[in-house]
């Protein structure tokens, strides 16, 4: 784990009885956890539970002292499928992924597990990542757990809520044999927040217990004819069972308000944003007591009829404020109303947005909808009107990018050069880092398909005669499924396709967490299992490992070949440089140190010469960096801005290899900058100084002296 | 019931950040401060991929913890900005104050804005062939008109000078904008509790503290402008004098800055004579310019270009630019060196068949182009770049010969290329002199679409070329002075050159630029 150490988050894992917490929304579910007993936690990592999975990677001794095992699953399947210790043995487990993406991948053992039914309470995390700065297609988890029955949590978010549903979750799930999810959507899970904690325990019954005595149970196996009891039992056992527990201990919360004529009833997670449109709207306080009352589902399925038709019953209408679509909760309680023949006016997505995150502009007007279509009388008058909407003027987009000195910028420069020379070509992406090439100033990749996918995304022009296909495959995604999926399945059906596996050492994106093929040396994973091997294990013929990516000239040719090569089978290039980010995160803190004790120390950093640019910006367009800029040009002759390097450039290399490879300029330099320098350089140094400045003088001197010439020896033109 | 009309209101602050840019650390601190002082703090951020250098925004909302404790209750903030629901907005990038106009989080009843006025470009603007810089002034009259308060300074200058980052000056600026009920230790305490970079942080709290109350840390100190203008020396030569005479007598004022630049570059890239030459270049259209010519502006562009184009950028002018001593101090000043370091440059060069030849007498080029025997192993020889170091005696010796060829650049085959390409485009414009100034500025203009080395500058020159055809062919049609434009703007929308030709597809469809004969006589370039 090197992005971050998480020595800090684990001292907050060990609060106790009557202290409080402060910190970060997913961290609280990861000290509810083990408030909760729970014996085994697992998952994979991803925005916006990659804390969840840090901080356990880094509390091992914790972990250790509770009996408490962790494990860091290939894929959210297999973390899916970990739960099936829960289905025997009286075992609480929790695992945690980026849904829906990591329920898609997940859903085949989590119908599994709904199917039979769980005895130990097993809770599924998910970290919804929907609207605003999402980076996944927009979908509701909902779905998934309407269809294998699983119940589906969705808190209000604040930290005491939070926790409270991590607990009763396990107690749900044990009630009705019926795993449980609770949903967190990505700002509840990064929110930092406060909750009075207690102590760890230890799990009532653990997986030596389990182990020790095996339990076998062929009702709770998914085979005919217990599969066929299994739908049965969901309906008529499990089914009631949770809706007992709901209500018993009340999971869902009513909230009176004066005007009972009318009422709201919400997803819980929405809470927040429903009060602070009440608020604006002048019909609640801060402390969240409104006018009007409010239903919150804090468990979203299922749904309890009775509570339902009870809090509509006596109101003339009610709202249904329920965010991403389809509208499930909706078609829901309008059936509901209809059975129990409630003529209370149902609104819903009809004021609200079909489509979207509810965010707090959207809300305000979806509510002041809502109260003008049943009591207009509640609107006040004196409310500030809404901003009349005005242009903003041009402002420049900014895509996430590839991070300064990033190793996979050089890989797609290279492909930016092939593609000059050979011509564009179908370039398949996954899912990773590498999939900010398909954003300016790259602009490569038609398609990603999921996780580890890429190469089986391009499966289908494997006997095209139209030339090679490009799939791109991030080493997380290989771990994930790409092996199997991409490679080998590419070996056994004689694909001749060119298949890039970017090996930068961690899963980066999610923030560089340890893999197989990691470098480091992890205390508790095994890792240092080379790509390469696993590659050629599968039967690939073809493979090229560049080891340094930014060597773009060598990336370029590597990549041509598998092109052009007349080889058969699938050309698998691996182009491994570290994770720069991670790599930073290592080395500055080193050369910090050795700086401050006087060593001797060289930083590279690269610049571009104000004199020789010309400010054509060719370099930008096959670089991207954040520290490859741009300014006004300091000569007075000319009018474009000059490229120039900020000195947050680490000095990858990728400036000058491209200059090179592009044939671009002679304005890159890469400047060697020696801090403490010792004796030896600056002997040097000063040895070549004196005759270089002698020759300097003599040519200006021999340039003067040019007849007719003048030449003007004082300061260059700016 | 509750009483919502005199409840006290969260305290809310956006803060508007790029991945990179410590958003998170700045939040950090806002969070300690309030928690510290008496107030509860709800703090939220949609990391992920937009942390990777994107657009990304923090969102805060403090309340008095004895406000709660007398209702008994805790409050329920919200985990997102609103439009009109902002009190104060932090933007670490100028543009980014115009993302929180744009997301209506700037109102005139409640926000504060708090922004650096440095830009970051992204990456259209940077990637963009010509200009692509996009203009600031609407959103800033915009945030002066829309925002309660609107605080900005350069922010990144003052982290800068203090050493420290932007996070630490938008802190002091939000403590000196007095907008947040903490006093000023409460702020310098929790940079100490934070416990990184403590020392520079607070030297950069205290300056923008003090910016933000107005007080401009650089006034006392003089003031450098951002674009060093050349001086023109005084000249203790009488040829130089003479030639100052020439200008003054002849030239209009306006134009008089751009020829002496002119005359100063072109001395500076070859000799006296070479000014000499472009100075009755100048002159001899001049005279003839003075009536049509009101504004002087194509007078003005053409001193400018001319100057440009004779002063092409050839292996000789580069080398010559390497080794020269002003040049070794400025790369200091870029990578910020002290004093006590060491710096060596290795120089990217990668010299072609194509450029060695450039630099060569027009006779041998040729031979040598034609010379299979020799342009092969010649090819194989360059096909890598070198990586050249001036502060070594090799590297220095190698360019110092390189730059040593300028006595004899008029008989390089680059130097009769480029004149006779420069006395076509002077003939066009002599040309276009007699249709419009503005169709003659126009044709002066085409001339910066040569830039560069290498494919760019061949690129560019094929650009100049299309224009310059389609000049020859419709110069005359009546608005061809806007044709010519749209068609420089063409030029510059791509690298392919896709969008030149449509343009010029569009205005003649029918004809093919290829082929047929032109009207007005320009020698093929």
């Amino acid at each position: 784990m090197a992005e971050r150490t998480f020595v800090e988050e684990t001292k907050k894992l060990r609060l106790g009885e009557g202290d409080t917490f402060q910190g970060e929304g997913i961290l609280a579910v990861t000290k509810a956890l083990l408030q909760s007993g729970v014996a085994y936690v697992g998952g994979y990592q991803g925005a916006p539970i990659s804390h969840l999975m840090d901080v356990l990677h880094d509390a091992q001794p914790i972990l250790e002292e509770l009996g408490v095992h962790f494990e860091n699953n290939a894929s959210e399947a297999a973390a899916a499928a970990m739960l099936a210790a829960s289905v025997n043995y009286p075992l609480r487990g929790a695992v945690a992924w980026k849904s829906t993406v990591g329920t898609n991948v997940a859903s085949d053992a989590l119908a599994n597990l709904a199917s039979g039914g769980v005895t130990g309470g097993a809770l599924i995390i998910v970290g919804e990542d929907y609207g605003d700065g999402s980076s996944i297609m927009q979908e509701r988890t909902h779905a998934f757990a309407m269809k294998s029955q699983i119940w589906l949590l969705d808190p209000r978010p604040n930290l005491p809520s939070i926790v409270k549903a991590v607990e009763m979750g396990f107690e749900l799930s044990e009630a009705s044999n019926t795993p449980v999810m609770l949903e967190l959507r990505i700002r509840a899970c990064h929110v930092h927040g406060r909750f009075q904690t207690q102590d760890n325990q230890s799990p009532r019954f653990t997986i030596d217990e389990a182990l020790a005595n095996p339990v076998r149970d062929t009702s709770r196996i998914v085979l005919p004819p217990a599969s066929f009891q299994h739908e049965h039992e969901k309906v008529n056992t499990r089914w009631p069972a949770a809706v007992k527990f709901i209500q018993e201990h009340g999971l869902n919360e009513t909230f009176p308000g004066e005007y009972a004529e009318i009422g709201l009833i919400l997803q819980g997670g929405l809470y927040n944003s429903v009060i602070r449109g009440l608020e604006r709207l002048g019909l609640a306080d801060t402390f969240g007591n409104s006018r009007i009352p409010l239903h919150v589902l804090n468990v979203t399925y299922p749904l309890v009829d009775s509570d339902l038709a009870s809090f509509c019953a006596d109101k003339r209408a009610v709202l249904m404020i329920e965010e991403g679509q389809p509208d499930y909760l909706e078609q829901a309680l309008a059936s509901i109303l209809r059975r129990a023949d409630i003529d209370t006016r149902l609104h819903g997505k009809d004021v609200l947005p079909k489509a979207g995150e509810y965010s707090g502009k959207v809300m305000l007007e979806g509510l002041r909808g809502f109260l003008a279509a049943s009591a207009p009388e509640l609107l006040s008058h004196n409310e500030a009107a809404p901003l009349p909407d005005q242009a903003t003027p041009t402002l420049p987009p900014r895509p996430p990018g590839f991070c300064t000195g990033c190793p996979e910028r050089p890989i797609f420069t290279a492909m930016k050069l092939v593609e000059h020379e050979l011509g564009p070509r179908h370039v398949s992406c996954d899912i990773g880092c590498h999939l900010f090439s398909i954003l300016p100033p790259f602009n490569i990749g038609n398609t990603t398909m999921g996780y580890g996918l890429g190469a089986s995304a391009a499966s289908a022009f494997h006997g095209s005669k139209g030339g090679r296909a490009i799939s791109v495959m991030g080493d997380g995604g290989f771990w994930h499924n790409g092996l199997t999926n991409g490679v080998a399945n590419a070996v056994y059906n004689g694909d001749d396709d060119v298949l890039l596996i970017v090996d930068n050492f961690y899963s980066a994106a999610t923030g560089g967490q340890d893999l197989p093929s990691s470098r480091a040396e992890n205390p508790i994973r095994h890792t240092n299992i080379p790509i390469e091997q696993a590659v050629k294990g599968v039967g690939v013929k073809w493979v090229r490992v560049i080891d340094r990516t930014y060597d773009v000239q060598r990336m370029k040719e590597t990549l041509t070949e598998a092109l052009t090569t007349k080889a058969k089978g699938p050309k698998v290039i691996i182009a491994q440089s570290e994770c720069m980010l991670n790599l930073q995160r290592r080395e500055k803190p080193k050369v910090r140190q050795a700086l401050k004790e006087g060593k001797r120390t060289v930083r590279q950093r690269f610049g571009v010469d104000s004199d020789t640019c010309t400010g054509d910006h060719a370099c930008i367009r096959i670089s991207g960096c954040s520290s490859l800029s741009i300014q006004p040009n300091p000569d007075p002759l000319r009018e474009h801005p000059i490229a120039q390097v900020e000195n947050s450039c680490v000095g990858c290399g990728l400036c000058g290899e491209a200059a090179h490879a592009a044939v671009l300029c002679p304005s890159f330099y890469r400047a060697d900058v020696i801090s403490h320098p010792n004796r030896w350089d600056r002997l040097k140094h000063r040895w070549r100084q004196g005759i270089i400045q002698r020759l300097q003088a003599w040519h200006e001197k021999r340039l003067a002296q040019l007849p007719p010439s003048a030449h003007f020896s004082g300061e260059t033109h700016a | 019931m509750p009483d919502v009309t005199t409840a006290t209101r969260p305290i809310t602050l956006a803060i508007m950040a790029m991945g990179g840019q410590g958003g998170g650390v700045l939040s950090d601190w806002i969070v300690h401060l309030a928690e510290s002082n008496g107030y509860l703090a709800q703090a939220t951020s949609v990391p992920g991929v937009a942390q990777r250098t994107g657009a990304t925004i923090y969102y805060l909302e403090l309340f008095p913890e004895a406000e709660a404790e007398r209702a008994g209750q805790d409050p329920v903030l919200a985990l997102m900005p609103s439009p009109g629901d902002v009190d104060i907005v932090l933007a670490a990038e100028f543009m980014e104050a115009g993302r929180a106009l744009e997301r209506g989080l700037v109102t005139p009843d409640r926000s504060t804005v708090i922004a650096s006025s440095h830009r970051v470009y992204g990456i259209t603007e940077k990637s963009a062939m010509g200009n692509g810089i996009l203009d600031p002034e609407p959103i800033r009259d915009q945030l002066r008109q829309h925002a309660l308060r609107f605080i900005e300074f350069d922010m990144e200058a003052t982290a800068r000078r203090q050493g420290s980052v932007i996070s630490a000056v938008l802190f002091g600026a939000l403590a000196g904008s007095q907008t947040l009920p903490f006093p000023r230790e409460a702020f310098e305490q929790a940079i100490r509790d934070g416990g990184i970079g403590v020392v520079a942080s607070l030297r950069a709290f205290d300056e923008s503290y003090q910016q933000a109350q107005g007080v401009d840390p650089t006034s006392g100190s003089s003031n450098t402008s951002p674009r060093e203008t050349e001086a023109f020396p005084k000249a203790g030569e009488s040829e130089l004098d003479a030639m100052l005479t020439v200008i003054d007598s002849q030239f209009p004022e306006p134009v008089r800055q751009v020829v002496y630049e002119g005359v100063l570059r072109l001395i500076d890239y070859q000799d006296l004579t070479y000014a000499r030459d472009y100075l009755a270049l100048l002159q001899q259209r001049q005279a003839r310019l003075q009536k049509s010519d009101t504004d002087h502006s194509c007078m003005r562009e053409l001193a400018r270009h001319l100057a440009l184009w004779m002063s092409y950028e050839d292996t000789i002018r580069v080398a010559d630019l390497k080794i020269r001593r002003s040049r070794q101090d400025r790369v200091r000043n870029e990578v910020k060196a002290e004093p006590e370091q060491i710096v060596y440059t290795a120089e990217f060069m990668h010299p072609r068949v194509e450029e060695i030849c450039d630099t060569l007498p027009a006779g041998l080029s040729r031979w040598v182009m034609r010379t299979d025997w020799v342009r092969r192993p010649l090819a194989k020889l360059t096909q890598r770049g070198r990586r050249i170091s001036p502060q070594r005696l090799r590297g220095f010796l190698l360019l110092l010969s390189v730059a040593s060829l300028r006595r004899w650049r008029r008989r390089t085959l680059r130097y009769r290329d480029e004149w006779q390409r420069i006395e076509a485009w002077l003939t066009a414009v002599d040309r276009a002199f007699g249709i419009s100034p503005d169709v003659a500025l126009e044709v002066i203009k085409a001339q910066g679409l040569v830039k560069g080395y290498g494919d760019t500058h061949q690129r560019g020159l094929a650009s100049f070329n299309s224009v310059m055809l389609a000049f020859e062919r419709f110069g005359e049609e009546p608005d061809a002075a806007t044709r010519l434009r749209q068609f420089r703007d063409a030029a510059l929308a791509d690298e392919k050159g896709e969008a030149l030709q449509r343009s010029i597809g569009e205005w003649k469809p029918e004809t093919n630029l290829e082929a047929g004969t032109s009207r007005i006589a320009v020698k093929q370039l």
